[in-house]
C-alpha cells in the first residue's frame, strides 16, 4: 500500500521527460541569449540598426518600424544573423520553441503507455504551436 | 542593522525609485532626451532597474511578471505597445520556463491537467494575438486598461481554497483521468485530488487565452482562480500548473508577435534579466516581508497603471 502511494506521488515518465527537455532547452536558450546580447551591446558584432539610432524606432508601431528600418517580418531574421541585433533571435527562438520539442518528445511515451487520447492532444498541440511558429498565421494593422 | 531594517531600506528605496522611474514626466523628458543624443544604454539600464524592482514586487505580491510589465512599461515608457506586448510575453514565458521543470519534477504541476487546458488556451492565445495586432493601438490600450482594473478587482475579491471539496469527478475529467496525489510538505498529509466542472473550466480558458495573447499578459491571475475555485484542483496544484501552463500559452502568442516583428532585443534581455534577478531577491525577501501590505501595494500600482493605460488609450 505504502509502496503504491509512493509510486503515485512520483511524476509520470512523460512528465519527467517533458521536464528534462524543458530544463535543458531553457538553460541553453538563456545562455545563448546572454552571449549574443553581449556580442551585440559590447559592439563585437555590428548591429543592423546602430545602437544610437534605436531610440528613434521603438516608439513607432511595428508596421512603421518595419517600414522605416527595412526589416522584413517572419523568419527573415535567419538571413540577418551576421548582425549583432539579429543574432539575439537565436536564443529567443529557442526559448519559444522548446515547448514544441517537449510535446513532440512525449508522444512516443504516451503511445507506449496506450494513452492514445493524450498522444492525440499532444500531436494537435505540436501542430498548433508549429503553425504559430511558422509565420503562416501572421496578421496585423 | 537587523534583517527587518535591511528589508525596510530596500522597500523604501523601491518605493521612492519606482514612482520616479515610471512617472510620465520622467518618461517624456527622457524620451525627448534620448532622441536628442542621450547615450544608447540609458533606456536599457532604466528598463533593467524597473524590471528588477518589478520582479521583487511580483513575487511578494503573488503575481506574474507579465501582468505588471505590460501596463507599467506601456504606460510610462517611450516604447510602443506592440513591442511591449511582445517583450511582456517573453518575460512571462521565461519565468514559466524557469519554474516549469522543477514544478513538473516535484509533481506539483500536473501535465495531465495542463495538456487539455493548454491546448485550448494556446489556440485562443494565437487568436488573441492576431486580434490584438489587427486592432488599432488605442483600442488595445483602452481594453488593456479595463482588463488591468478588472484584475485589481479580482485580486481584491477572489478567495482561495487550499483543498477544495470535490465530491465527484465529472465525466470528462474521469475519461481523461485528470487526477493526482501529492504530499503537503508542511503537514506530511497525502492529498488525493480530482477535478469537476471541466467543460465550464475549459470554456473559460477560451477567454483567458484570448486575453493573454491580445495583451501580452501572463494569465496566472485568471488561471489560478479557474483551476482552484471552479475546477476544484488544490491550491498548490493550481498555482504550479498555472505557472507551467504559461510556458505553453505564451509560447503560441510569442511566436505570433515575433513573426510580426514585435521583438527588439535591446528591450528583451534587460527586461528578462531584471525580472529574473528581482524574482530571486523577492523570494529571499518573502520570508520576512509582510505579504498583505505588499499585495495592497501591487494592487495600487496595477490600478494606477490600468488608469494610465485607459487615459493613454482615450488620448487624455
Amino acid at each position: 500500500m505504502q509502496e503504491k502511494t509512493n509510486d503515485l506521488l512520483k511524476a509520470t515518465p512523460e512528465q519527467l521527460l517533458y521536464a528534462r527537455i524543458l530544463e535543458k532547452g531553457m538553460y541553453l536558450g538563456l545562455l545563448i541569449l546572454f552571449i549574443t546580447y553581449a556580442l551585440y551591446v559590447f559592439g563585437i558584432m555590428d548591429p543592423y540598426i546602430p545602437l544610437d539610432k534605436l531610440s528613434n524606432y521603438w516608439s513607432l508601431s511595428v508596421h512603421d518600424y518595419l517600414e522605416h528600418t527595412g526589416i522584413k517580418a517572419g523568419w527573415a531574421w535567419l538571413g540577418m544573423l551576421n548582425y549583432g541585433d539579429f543574432i539575439n533571435f537565436i536564443g529567443v527562438a529557442l526559448l519559444a520553441g522548446v515547448t514544441i520539442m517537449c510535446y513532440a518528445a512525449i508522444v512516443p511515451t504516451l503511445l507506449k503507455s496506450k494513452d492514445t487520447a493524450y498522444a492525440v492532444l499532444a500531436v494537435i498541440e505540436v501542430i498548433i504551436l508549429s503553425a504559430a511558429a511558422s509565420g503562416i498565421l501572421a496578421v496585423g494593422h | 542593522m537587523g534583517k527587518n531594517g535591511k528589508l525596510w531600506v530596500i522597500i523604501l528605496i523601491c518605493l521612492f525609485s519606482l514612482p520616479v522611474l515610471i512617472s510620465p514626466a520622467f518618461a517624456d523628458v527622457s524620451a525627448e532626451a534620448a532622441s536628442n543624443g542621450h547615450a544608447w544604454w540609458f533606456w536599457p539600464i532604466v528598463l533593467f532597474i524597473v524590471t528588477f524592482i518589478m520582479g521583487i514586487f511580483a513575487v511578494l505580491g503573488g503575481v506574474g511578471g507579465g501582468v505588471l510589465y505590460v501596463p507599467i512599461i506601456s504606460g510610462f515608457f517611450p516604447f510602443h505597445l506592440d513591442f511591449v506586448r511582445g517583450t511582456g510575453l517573453l518575460v512571462a514565458l521565461s519565468g514559466a520556463l524557469a519554474a516549469g521543470p522543477g514544478l513538473l519534477k516535484m509533481n506539483l504541476a500536473s501535465l495531465r491537467l495542463a495538456i487539455p487546458v493548454a491546448l485550448i488556451a494556446s489556440t485562443c492565445a494565437i487568436i488573441g494575438a492576431m486580434i490584438g495586432l489587427a486592432l488599432p493601438t488605442n483600442i488595445v490600450q483602452i481594453s488593456l486598461g479595463a482588463t488591468i482594473l478588472g484584475i485589481c478587482v479580482l485580486m481584491l475579491t477572489a478567495k482561495k481554497s487550499e483543498v477544495p471539496d470535490v465530491p465527484k469527478a465529472d465525466r470528462l475529467s474521469s475519461a481523461l483521468n485528470i487526477c493526482g496525489i501529492y504530499q503537503e510538505a508542511s503537514t506530511g498529509e497525502i492529498i488525493d485530488w480530482k477535478i469537476h466542472r471541466t467543460p465550464l473550466g475549459l470554456a473559460l480558458f477560451v477567454i483567458i487565452g484570448v486575453m493573454a495573447g491580445m495583451f501580452g499578459l501572463g494569465a496566472g491571475w485568471a488561471n489560478v482562480p479557474v483551476l482552484n475555485l471552479l475546477m476544484g484542483a488544490p491550491l498548490k496544484i493550481s498555482v504550479a500548473t498555472s505557472k507551467f501552463l504559461l510556458s505553453i500559452t505564451d509560447t503560441s502568442a510569442a511566436w505570433i508577435y515575433m513573426n510580426k516583428g514585435c521583438v527588439i532585443p535591446m528591450m528583451v534581455v534587460p527586461s528578462l534579466v531584471g525580472i529574473m534577478l528581482g524574482s530571486l531577491v523577492g523570494v529571499r525577501l518573502l520570508k520576512i516581508a509582510k505579504p498583505t501590505f505588499i499585495r495592497w501595494m501591487v494592487i495600487a500600482i496595477l490600478a494606477f497603471a490600468g488608469i494610465k493605460a485607459l487615459s493613454k488609450g482615450l488620448g487624455f
